[in-house]
């Protein structure tokens, strides 16, 4: 049975050439680049140091600006809190906007345990940010600004250029979660005036476990990790050599070739974007051309996105829905079983919608897998719909109305 | 076939459930949940001599909540107003093979369905 996986946004496969690049890091040069007074440490130091280089280089930075970290979570929590302290006592106000991560949301708990000031920044009807609302929030005592690049849920991309400008106006330390843009779109910090870049791996072709966080020179950030003086002391522990590795040799091929990724993935997308219009009551979500290149996302009236999902599955599809009843299956807690906290931003009827599709396209999709997903699609809306009390009401409300 | 976080009986369940529809005229009608919390169930009941004689439902939700309501009406059919009152949500997670703890509000839901039905019924059959 043909497999189509489009669920790119929560991971992505490692790419061959990356595997290849770390395999020697596993057995051969398992040195610590800590201990480098020996062959296999300093074999270990320098090829970090060249992977530094090399994620640098995918954003337009300097090596010495790149911390690594073991992925977006620690990176956007060493953003968040080590700025917010960074910016010393008088500066306890946080601005972020009201469609971040989880690893961004709910690092602001301890904040404002500790007494910060948090205010989130409302999003269109598209999950766009105004840059006026940002210049509005700024104050004199605002330690911090972060704002994602692009949304993974709904694909929008914010301006974070004009956003980063005002933050510069203003005095205010800018950070930029740009996990699910890096390696997919340009993201170049001389074009983005930011003071804090988080960066994954696994989400451009590298492997898990492997992240970055860009400090502009000067920045200031208190460490959250306590140990030896590795990353210059913004990251203490043992760096993941080899996927340290892989994540500069994701960064290498992202730099090359995301242009052609995105060129093709735009077509996947726009054949996938068409054919979902057959389906009667679907409404696409997220920016309609300001968005990540093979980035569909929409929710379908009297359908449950978990459901959809399943039967998806079942027909070889995987998509994921940013509703909370499908992600947070692994959760403990009812409370989490609430509508998506970005749906609800962008203010999605709750009562007719639990969760949007996402289906986030990859490089090595092809044509075939977009039509396998195109066929399935109408027949399980119709299933669900069938089976629905608020479907069966809303057709016999149509024939009393008509 | 089992498939993520359930279990072969719910999958079961969910691709294959039984007892949709509607009853016209029925005894006892149900209706719990919501769509806003991720689910909404409605349950009508068929009621001969103080039996369900027939269950059907409608469910907007996840493949929980589709395979709680699909075994509720089987567990339910055949058998008396006081038996089926008194089937609870364990029942209905026990006969599923179990259900993932955040999804335990499910078979809750069909626990409420089917005594807000039965009130309906007895409602309605009061005079």
């Amino acid at each position: 049975m043909t497999k189509a996986f489009f669920d790119h946004i929560s991971t992505t496969p490692l790419d061959p050439r990356v595997f290849e690049a770390m395999r020697p890091y596993f057995l051969d040069r398992y040195g610590n680049p800590s201990s480098h007074i020996h062959d296999q440490g300093q074999a270990a130091l320098r090829a970090v140091d060249q992977a530094r280089a090399e994620v640098a280089a995918l954003i337009g930075a300097k090596a010495g600006e790149i911390v690594f970290t073991s992925g977006a979570t620690e990176s956007n929590n060493l953003a968040v809190l080590g700025a917010a302290e960074g910016a010393g006592a008088a500066k306890r106000h946080v601005v972020v906007s009201g469609v971040e991560h989880f690893s961004v949301m709910n690092a602001l708990i301890p904040l404002r345990n500790a007494g910060y000031e948090v205010t989130i920044l409302p999003v269109d009807r598209n999950g766009g940010i105004d840059p006026d609302a940002v210049r509005k929030a700024l104050r004199a005592d605002t330690a911090l600004l972060s704002v994602m690049h692009a949304n993974s849920e709904i694909g929008t991309i914010e301006p974070v250029g004009p956003i980063g400008r005002i933050a510069k106006e203003a005095g205010v330390t800018f950070h930029v979660d740009a996990t699910a843009s890096a390696g997919h779109i340009p993201v170049d910090i001389r074009e983005i005036p930011a003071d804090l870049v988080t960066l994954s791996a696994h989400n451009f072709y590298g492997p898990k476990g492997a992240g970055a966080l860009y400090l502009r020179e000067g920045t200031k950030v208190v460490p959250r990790t306590f140990g030896g003086f590795q990353e210059m002391g913004y990251r203490a522990g043992t760096e993941n050599v080899p996927a340290v590795v892989g994540m500069g040799a994701a960064a290498i091929l992202a730099g090359r070739e995301m242009g052609a990724w995105a060129e093709h993935l735009s077509g996947l997308g726009k054949t996938l974007w068409d054919g979902l219009a057959a389906i009667p009551m679907l409404h696409y979500t997220g920016h309609p051309s300001e968005r990540l290149p093979g980035h569909v996302s929409f929710w379908v009236e009297h359908v449950e996105g978990e459901s959809l999902l399943l039967f998806l599955n079942m027909k070889g599809v995987m998509a994921a829905s940013g509703s909370a009843c499908s992600s947070n299956l692994r959760g403990h807690d009812e409370e989490d079983l609430v509508a998506s906290p970005v749906l609800r931003a962008i203010g999605v009827p709750s009562d007719i919608c639990t969760g949007s599709i996402t289906f986030s396209l990859g490089k090595g999709n092809t044509a075939d897998e977009v039509r396998l997903a195109l066929d399935a699609l109408p027949g399980i809306v119709e299933r669900l719909r069938a089976m629905s009390p608020t479907y069966l009401d809303f057709q016999k409300q149509q024939v009393k109305g008509g | 076939m089992a498939a993520g976080p359930y279990s072969e009986k719910v999958m079961d369940h969910f691709m294959n459930p039984r007892n949709v529809g509607e009853i016209e005229s029925a005894d006892g009608i149900g209706e719990v949940g919501n769509p806003a919390c991720g689910d909404m169930m409605r349950l009508y009941l068929k009621i001969d001599e103080g039996k369900v004689v027939d269950a059907k439902f409608r469910t907007f939700g996840c493949g929980a909540a589709i395979a709680s309501s699909s075994m509720l009406t089987e567990m339910i059919k055949g058998k008396t107003v006081d038996e089926a009152r008194a089937i609870t949500n364990q029942h209905v997670a026990d006969a599923l093979d179990g259900l993932p703890a955040v999804k335990i509000h499910c078979s809750v839901m069909a626990e409420q369905a089917v005594k807000s039905a039965l009130d309906d019924y007895v409602k309605k059959h009061a005079g």
